[in-house]
């Protein structure tokens, strides 16, 4: 019990102290931070069509944001979630309008299926066999990639093979067939939740409950005893970026087939850089991710109705969100530091045991 | 002849330990004093309080008549002290001039480069260490490396020069090299303080000794007028051995066998060529002092180490290129030196921890997926009979004491019903009965008809538990002896790379 009041303790923390904070910035900047709260409350929840959009706006910010905490978990930061986010977008659409005469379940099946192996493969074949091999560092590399793949979206709606027959850089509605249904009609809410909720319980399984998430613990928190431990340390590290990706994608392919039903020419979607901060604040854990999810897309779609009720800007809720990262950050460089200061004083202790001083 | 710097009475202790123990020493001038000692004797504190580092509980340091309270290694630099660490402490990316003056370089914010290469040139010529003050640290070899780290304690105006184990890393003709530059330095005066667990180096270099045991200077001796004999034994002393009950016993079948194992880590070379078998049934002891390449020699033969050449055979297959998970799955146990950064993963539950060698095999998982009952009772099952306290299987393994982690990676390794256990520095850093326990578990599995290879530095605990001996120095097996008839002087000659019987 006390492990899950600790869990909870310091993202409630966070988000307490960032919206203290952001009151104290309201009423420096003469607002009425009750009004604006209130207002960014009901913006959010206040009503079955804000409620739909803000759970809507988490269905690919759980998605991508899972992806981001098993890279998490497996000691490695996939920052280039984004990118795996368009590539699984692209997939999704593109068979979403190209293929024809399947069946509803047939079509979504296949679609959602090749745009997560596009995912994971975005970031695991080349980020991860570049770490897993040679030691190339993956936030770079997911990072380099990433906007590969924003480009590669780009030029596809832009004058290349996707576009639609016109001038508007859009590529072509989806099939029907292939269109994942809404729950709330006239809302963006559509039955991916389903998905998005069904697969962290899976990520959850997957992490807790199988050897394949004990070798990616294991390797995420200490490489050395997990060689000890007969793990193959390149190939785990492969597949955590390759899961990781495969998430970003899913998310992409939800978010095409039950909301955009096509590729705009819209760059940064956002989402898998949110995706991080999702991550964070969840402290990776999978069923938590879901809760900060909704609370970020909360404060999104929140900030837009109390920037109109209050007057407060809504880039007021980034403030909040930026807080919150500061504060999760200054925890974890807490930790650094006190873990600095233990390991000095155990190899302090060891030297007096080996007289290893100067090694 | 002057004393130039004078230790007197000085005491440290740390937490449980007395690293320092009224330790007096003289260094006069001009003369090269080596202090030697086994690992743990209390050398690095004495240096580290020598130079600033740490500061004497009591006791006094002086230099030339003046007493000295170093606070940090600034001070002592200014004083005059210079130290050249095992391990040098270059920035490869630089020139040799450029790390000899780094910290106190001349001028202001302009870095004149020839004047102060033509500077370090005049400073290797007046110490005769030549060096070319252009070329990249990371183009020169170890031996020229440590001539630009005497160089740069010289550049800082030093009085007294401190070599911390200075032949660890060099190749032989190095070490040639090293000792004339010594005597060349004596010749214009310099102390030299020299630290060294080799007695060969010690015995040719060295004007005077002082022996260093379990923290305090136990002698110091004219170089000439002793014996390597005589310097062994007081290096290891003469306590009485601790007496384990060992009955005696037949060994079995050879269960491992290691025929003329390379083994390469970085550049270097650490075993060079090792061959010995062990039994069923029997314990075979590893001596040696630290750094020797018997750490390497266990992590190859555990599949941690790529061998560079050589054959592993374990009960009569070869293993020498299987994974380290099939290895484990084969029968070997492994009880690694740093139980910290390899026995464990600190952030995983205890109950993870105790199947961290085999949760991929049943009944720890099936098809894939982890059997959280058979993993919890077998968790609670080995930390009930191995003691493990707190007894919380899902608590952290980084909450537990040392002696309570080092009994999760026991009870771990010993439950496996191994053939071989490998158990390296099992007892190292604890308490007394966490030590009796641990021997008494590897004499138990002795009984049972198990083979055993203990890696320790501690000769009383090779002594007392091994049925055999074998000797490693500088990653060759000097001598294969039996446990009952060794002494101590016998194994600290050899692990000093000294072979009576050869020279005899």
């Amino acid at each position: 019990m006390r492990k899950y009041v600790r869990g909870v303790l310091t993202p409630l923390v966070s988000v307490i102290v960032a919206l203290l904070i952001g009151t104290v910035v309201m009423l420096a900047t003469g607002h009425n931070p009750f009004q604006a709260y209130g207002a960014l409350l009901s913006g959010a929840f206040g009503s079955t069509y804000a409620l739909s959009n803000t759970i809507a706006g988490a269905i690919p910010l759980i998605l991508s944001g899972l992806g981001v905490a098993i890279g998490f978990k497996a000691g490695l930061f996939n920052i280039g979630a984004e990118g795996q986010y368009w590539i699984g977008s692209m997939v999704a659409v593109w068979v979403g309008y190209s293929v024809t005469g399947l069946p509803p379940l047939l079509h979504i099946t296949l679609a959602i299926a090749l745009a997560m192996l596009a995912g994971g493969l975005w970031a695991g074949v080349i980020p991860g066999l570049a770490k897993a091999l040679v030691g190339a560092h993956e936030v770079i590399t997911t990072m380099m990639m990433s906007y590969i793949a924003i480009f590669l979206t780009q030029f596809m709606v832009e004058n290349g093979p996707m576009m639609e027959k016109g001038f508007t850089p859009q590529s072509p509605l989806i099939r029907s067939s292939v269109m994942i249904p809404k729950i709330i009609p006239r809302t963006q809410l559509s039955w991916g939740l389903l998905i998005a909720v069904a697969a962290a319980f899976v990520v959850y399984w997957l992490l807790f409950k199988t050897t394949v998430g004990f070798r990616l613990r294991a390797v995420g928190l200490n490489v050395r005893a997990a060689k000890y431990a007969g793990i193959n340390v390149p190939l785990y590290t492969v597949l955590a970026l390759f899961f990781s990706g495969l998430l970003a994608g899913l998310a992409g392919a939800v978010q095409m087939l039950g909301v955009q039903q096509r590729l705009y020419d819209s760059f940064n979607s956002g989402y898998g850089f949110t995706a991080i901060v999702v991550a964070l604040l969840a402290n990776n854990n999978p069923f938590g991710v879901i809760l900060s999810a909704i609370f970020f897309s909360a404060l999104a779609t929140g900030g837009q109705s109390m920037q109109l009720v209050s007057g407060v800007p809504a880039q007021l809720t980034d403030v909040v969100s930026g807080i919150i990262i500061f504060l999760i950050a200054a925890k974890k460089l807490m930790q650094i530091v006190q873990t600095k200061i233990a390991q000095t004083k155990w190899s302090k202790h060891q030297n007096l045991g080996s007289e290893k001083g100067a090694q | 002849m002057r004393t130039c710097l004078e230790i007197r009475n000085v005491t440290k202790e740390f937490p449980g330990v007395l690293a320092n123990d009224h330790v007096n020493l003289q260094l006069r001038d001009g003369e090269i004093h080596a202090i030697l000692g086994e690992n743990g004797a209390g050398k690095s504190t004495l240096m580290k309080i020598i130079y600033g580092l740490y500061q004497a509980d009591s006791g006094s340091v002086s230099l030339y008549g003046q007493e000295m309270h170093f606070t940090s290694p600034r001070q002592a630099i200014q004083a005059g002290i210079g130290m050249v660490h095992q391990h040098f402490m270059l920035i490869p990316a630089l020139t040799a001039a450029e790390n000899i003056v780094l910290g106190g370089e001349p001028g202001k914010v302009h870095y004149r480069r020839k004047e102060n290469e033509e500077m370090v040139r005049q400073l290797s010529k007046q110490y005769h260490l030549e060096i070319d003050p252009s070329v990249k640290v990371s183009d020169l070899t170890v031996g020229l490396q440590q001539r630009v780290e005497i160089l740069k304690v010289f550049y800082r105006k030093a009085k007294v020069l401190i070599l911390d184990e200075p032949t660890a890393l060099l190749t032989p003709q190095e070490v040639e090299e090293l000792i004339g530059v010594m005597e060349r330095l004596r010749l214009q005066g310099i102390p030299i303080i020299f630290i060294s667990h080799k007695l060969d180096e010690v015995k040719k270099v060295s004007d005077r000794v002082t022996v260093m045991r379990a923290g305090r200077t136990v002698a110091t001796v004219e170089t000439n007028q002793t014996t390597p004999q005589e310097l062994a034994n007081l290096m290891v002393g003469r306590e009485v051995v601790l007496q384990v009950a060992k009955p005696p016993q037949e060994p079995g079948s050879v269960v491992l066998r290691v025929d003329g194992l390379v083994v390469v880590q970085g550049h270097a070379e650490r075993v060079k060529g090792v061959t010995f078998e062990v039994r069923r049934g029997e314990i075979f002891g590893l001596a040696g002092i630290d750094g020797n390449g018997q750490f390497e020699l266990v992590e190859a033969i555990t599949g941690l180490l790529p061998a560079k050449s050589g054959r592993i055979v374990f009960k009569g297959r070869d293993i020498t290129k299987t994974s380290v998970h099939r290895r484990t799955a084969a029968g070997i146990s492994y009880i690694p030196q740093d139980r910290q950064a390899d026995g464990l993963i600190l952030d995983f539950q205890l109950a993870e921890n105790f199947v961290l060698r085999d949760f991929t095999r049943p009944p720890f998982a099936k098809a894939g997926q982890l059997q959280m009952g058979a993993i919890t009772h077998h968790a609670e099952r080995l930390s009930e009979s191995f003691d493990v306290r707190p007894r919380r299987i899902h608590s952290l393994a980084g909450n537990l004491s040392g002696g309570n982690q080092q009994k999760v990676i026991l009870a771990r390794e010993v439950s496996r019903d191994p053939e071989l256990l490998i158990a390296a520095q099992p007892t190292r850093g604890l308490d007394v009965g966490a030590i009796q326990f641990i021997h008494d578990k590897l004499l138990d599995l002795r009984r049972e008809g198990k083979a055993v290879l203990l890696v320790s530095l501690e000769l009383e605990e090779i002594m007392s538990l091994s049925d055999r001996i074998g000797v490693i120095h500088d990653g060759r097996l000097m001598a294969i002896l039996p446990g009952g008839h060794v002494t101590r002087e016998q194994l600290g000659l050899l692990m000093t790379g000294v072979n009576p019987e050869k020279e005899g």
